[in-house]
């Protein structure tokens, strides 16, 4: 130690800033972590930005929330509103639902604040969402990021969790008839649910503890465990550093864009204060939840129209599209003395079970089919993975059906149609829509490929129009440079792995479901376009140019392959 | 589109060309050259920038002072209207918008405009090297030796089994958040007591309702006598006991066997409270007889009994079995058959032990 200390002199700092960073250096040594990240290289997206926005929205849920509990009490006591609001003066209320509308007109900016609060908790869970379609269509789960994916995956959960204890808490009408739902949901548990609904509400419902147990999971158990997950989350992300999209320059064994410092932190810095004033500017100009409209709770109105907040949408309108006889059978069965509300059941856990439960393990369920256990940091484009891209949309279009479902009241009276049929059709949907979403998407995704190998080969349309001399018209086409071009032929186009047998020289039955599957998930491919084609493709060109100068019978030849220029 | 022999679509419009990953592929070329931006060669447009940078952080002053201004002047007073709520509102929310949104778009245009635009390339790192983990496992089988563990079971054993057992008190002590449910769905204020029937009274005042009162084709929202008057657990009484009070034609109405009496002269109750999850059913569809729950569209017919015609319920909703009393008042006669609202595990179990 002595000898280093006399080989290098210590460094002394010259200005008082400079004094203070190394007084804080030295004892908890900020340089190392300067190094590591001051200049760690982040691609950029647009479409990186989704994860930002759910970021940015939690840290505005967490200032304006704070702001909240400074003013709210979560008592359910009665008490008689007097309070700035005039049409509700004297009516009896709880405690809960007064500090709420206090908030609102008697607190100056309280009214934003509660506007901030609950635009954001709508913007965090729609951000996590269209992350997470992000990462799915663009394949950014797969190895090694299986496990922040599954984070994500709770994340969404939390998230809701957070959004609806919220949502509950000023105990509104519109409010307390989601929890009267929910008390249906619980009871509807074979064997517990009942002592569970006891357990939850302290008694019967409503009771009075309800929204003070809410409280608490919403100020406090919910958010720390939203923190933590967040902070696994971007913990993983450094571990393996950003995912890039595919094009010139980029591969699975390079990062490219820009350093941390200046331009990144810059951009995602200034991208927060954007969040939070396009949040402030909803807040500003667009009502939401306004409870002096709804009164106070109580279990006997209800108001026509009612719909949860968006998130939660998906489980009400599965609800909504179980039939309870069908046919004049009752779904609602008595077994032994004890009764199985299926009717209840199935819609409520099996749709959303089955949502989440392939979410969560999609990564390995693909894993397994296309047995392929590399790591991957180039993204794939959703087009070049047609199957997976018709599996999101599939799912995609399964839950926007059961979300419709939730609006169907409003569906029936805005577009002046009968709810019974709009009911109707959407239960066929829900069935055939999915189906109809995978075709499609895949479809699509095939033709989007072709395009990309046209493009590839022939160039791009000019829009310049060409009159050869006899009489046809051709439109020209530019050759793209070779960095645009890289990025339409630089995929990997992965191809039907048939069964192996194992050690034993065995195909297992397991082995041949896998190869099915893997049949089903590659045999429509589009092979990415090659320099060899290219060449090819060149050959027409120059014969077209040849053409267009026109030399006799060759002229024609030329003509015929100038077609491929035509289209 | 074009009929190209180039390798690409065969009839099935796909290509699916065995050994296709052979071919040569295209070499990468590198991240493409940097291209200049205007305020990379023209010190004005350099120079314009700035000041554009610099305008937008001028904008977030200006929005700060909004707010301020704002939050001082506009006066909530004692009796604040909508229109000053709202104005408030409005200004507060563009005050902060224009803070915010003035640094965010300054510091990202400084960013895009100003700051170096070139891309440049890191090599990624192994995320475990074998080293590594070859002396992580050498450091684990370290520890477990010295700890002994698998020299000793007995310690392991005991230990499991305590660990195991030491949580369930964390889950007992949560046995207070409720009582037990035993019967109390079962039942509901309108049970007669002490000999003396219920009156039907209106929700939410709490008058009593005579059958004069009540015109075919009219509804009355309906909660028990004494309802209001409950010091303690009214909405929990009340979210079992509302019911809703129709009077068709009594030519119109099908009583089963046993329900002839419930009703009095086309007047009938029933339990407002769905079969399905809970909500009010509080849309009463006067030409059809039917009864709308607003939440899942559970659709109930009145003229059978309140079955169930549409919708997720499957049970139909619970009768009240009404009658007048010596002062043309409408009174329950006893409490419902069975239990009202949502299924629950025990549900038909209470249904038999009400009906026995």
């Amino acid at each position: 130690m002595s000898a280093a200390s006399t080989a290098e002199p210590a460094f002394v700092a010259k200005t008082k800033t400079g004094r203070i960073t190394d007084f804080v250096d030295s004892r908890v040594g900020g340089s190392g972590i300067l190094r590591e990240f001051g200049r760690k290289v982040f691609p950029d997206h647009w479409s990186f930005m989704f994860g930002e926005v759910a970021l940015y929205s939690f840290v505005i849920l967490l200032l304006s929330g704070t702001f909240l509990t400074f003013f709210f009490d979560p008592s359910m006591a009665e008490t008689h509103y007097d309070g700035g609001y005039v049409p509700l003066k004297g009516v009896e209320m709880s405690v809960a639902y007064s500090s709420s509308l206090n908030i609102s007109f008697d607190i100056r900016g309280g009214l934003f604040m509660r506007q901030v609060h609950h635009w954001a908790a709508l913007l965090f869970v729609a951000s996590v969402a269209v992350h997470m379609l992000r990462v799915f269509f663009t394949g950014a789960f797969r190895r090694p990021r299986e496990m922040n994916w599954v984070v994500g995956c709770v994340l969404l959960i939390l998230a809701m969790a957070a959004g609806f204890t919220g949502y509950s808490l000023p105990d509104d009408l519109l409010s307390g008839n989601g929890l009267r739902i929910i008390d249906g949901v619980i009871k509807s548990i074979p064997v517990i649910g009942t002592y569970i609904s006891f357990f939850l509400f302290g008694g019967e419902f409503p009771g009075t503890a309800i929204i003070s147990r809410l409280y608490m999971l919403h100020i406090l158990l919910v958010p720390a465990l939203i923190l933590l997950m967040i902070v696994m989350h971007l913990f993983m992300v450094v571990v393996h550093k950003h995912t890039q999209y595919p094009g010139p320059g980029r591969n699975d064994n390079n990062v490219v864009g820009y350093p941390l410092g200046p331009v990144y932190a810059a951009k995602a810095g200034g991208f927060f204060f954007i969040v939070f004033g396009v949040i402030a500017l909803m807040a500003a100009f667009f009502t939401i939840n306004p409870i002096w409209n709804y009164g106070p709770y109580d279990p006997s109105p209800v108001s026509a129209g009612t719909q949860p907040d968006w998130y939660i949408g998906f489980v009400d309108g599965a609800l909504r599209l179980m039939p309870g006889n069908p046919y004049g059978w009752h779904v609602e069965q008595v077994w032994f003395g004890h009764v199985f509300t299926f009717n209840v059941l199935l819609p409520a856990l099996v749709p959303a079970g089955i949502l989440f439960t392939v979410m969560f393990t999609y990564p390995w369920i693909e894993r397994w089919i296309t047995k392929d256990d590399r790591e991957h940091h180039v993204l794939d484009r959703p087009r070049n993975a047609p199957t997976r891209t018709a599996i999101g949309v599939a799912g995609f279009v399964w839950y926007s059906v059961m979300w419709a479902a939730a609006g169907s009241d409003l569906i029936a009276t805005h577009f002046h149609v009968s709810l019974n049929d709009v009911t109707y059709w959407l239960r066929a949907l829900f069935f055939i829509g999915p189906v109809i979403g995978f075709i499609v998407a895949k479809r699509v995704a095939l033709a989007l490929q072709r395009k990309d190998r046209e493009i590839a080969l022939h160039g791009r349309e000019t829009g310049r129009i060409v009159r050869l001399p006899h009489g046809e018209f051709i439109e020209v086409h530019a050759p793209l440079d070779e960095y645009k071009r890289y990025k339409l032929v630089g995929f990997e186009s992965p191809q039907v792995l048939p069964a192996v047998p194992n050690e034993h020289g065995v195909v297992t039955r397991k082995e041949k479901r896998r190869a099915f599957l893997s049949r089903w998930f590659f045999e429509d491919r589009v092979a990415p376009a090659t320099p060899a084609e290219l060449e090819a493709a060149h050959g027409h060109g120059h014969e077209a140019v040849e053409a267009a100068h026109g030399h006799g019978h060759e002229a024609v030849e030329a003509a015929e392959g100038s077609k491929s220029l035509t289209h | 589109m074009g009929n190209h022999s180039d390798g690409s679509p065969n009839h099935s419009g796909t290509v699916a060309t065995a050994g296709q990953n052979e071919v040569e592929r295209f070499q990468d070329p590198g991240i493409p050259p940097h291209r200049l931006r205007l305020a990379d060669t023209d010190p004005k447009a350099a120079k314009r920038a700035e000041r554009q940078v610099a305008l937008l952080f001028g904008i977030s002053v200006v929005g700060t002072l909004i707010f301020l201004v704002t939050y001082f002047a506009i006066d909530l007073g004692d009796d604040s209207s909508i229109a000053t709520i709202r104005l408030q509102n409005a200004l507060l929310g563009i005050g902060t918008a224009f803070a915010m949104l003035g640094i965010g778009t300054g510091i990202v245009h400084w960013a895009k405009a100003l700051m170096p635009d070139h891309e440049v390339s890191e090599e990624r790192h192994a995320i475990r090297y074998e080293e590594d983990r070859q002396a992580a496992v050498r450091i684990v089988d370290d520890i477990v030796e010295e700890t002994g563990i698998k020299r000793r079971p007995l310690i392991r054993n005991t230990l499991l089994g305590a660990v195991a057992l030491a949580p369930l008190p964390a889950i007992a002590i949560f046995g207070d958040l409720g009582p037990r449910p035993d019967d109390k769905l079962a039942h509901t204020m309108w049970a007669p007591q002490d000999g003396k029937r219920k009156r039907l009274t209106r929700d939410p005042d709490g008058t009593p309702i005579k059958a004069s009162d009540v015109t075919i084709g009219s509804a009355f929202h309906v909660i028990p006598e004494g309802l209001n008057e409950l010091q303690e657990g009214k909405l929990n009484e009340k979210a079992k006991a509302v019911v809703l009070l129709m009077r068709l034609d009594p030519a119109s109405l099908n009583p089963s066997k046993g329900r002839e009496e419930w009703g009095y002269n086309g007047i009938v109750a029933y339990s407002k409270i769905c079969t399905h999850v809970g909500c009010p059913v509080a849309l009463y569809e006067q030409q059809t007889h039917h009864l709308l729950c607003p939440c899942h569209q559970s659709t109930f017919d009145l003229t059978q009994e309140c079955k169930v015609i549409f919708g997720p319920a499957s049970r139909p909703l619970p009768q009240l079995p009404i009658a007048v009393d010596d002062e043309g008042y409408l009174v329950a006669t006893s409490d419902f058959h069975e239990p009202v609202g949502p299924s629950y595990w025990e549900r038909d179990s209470h249904e038999r032990s009400v009906n026995s």
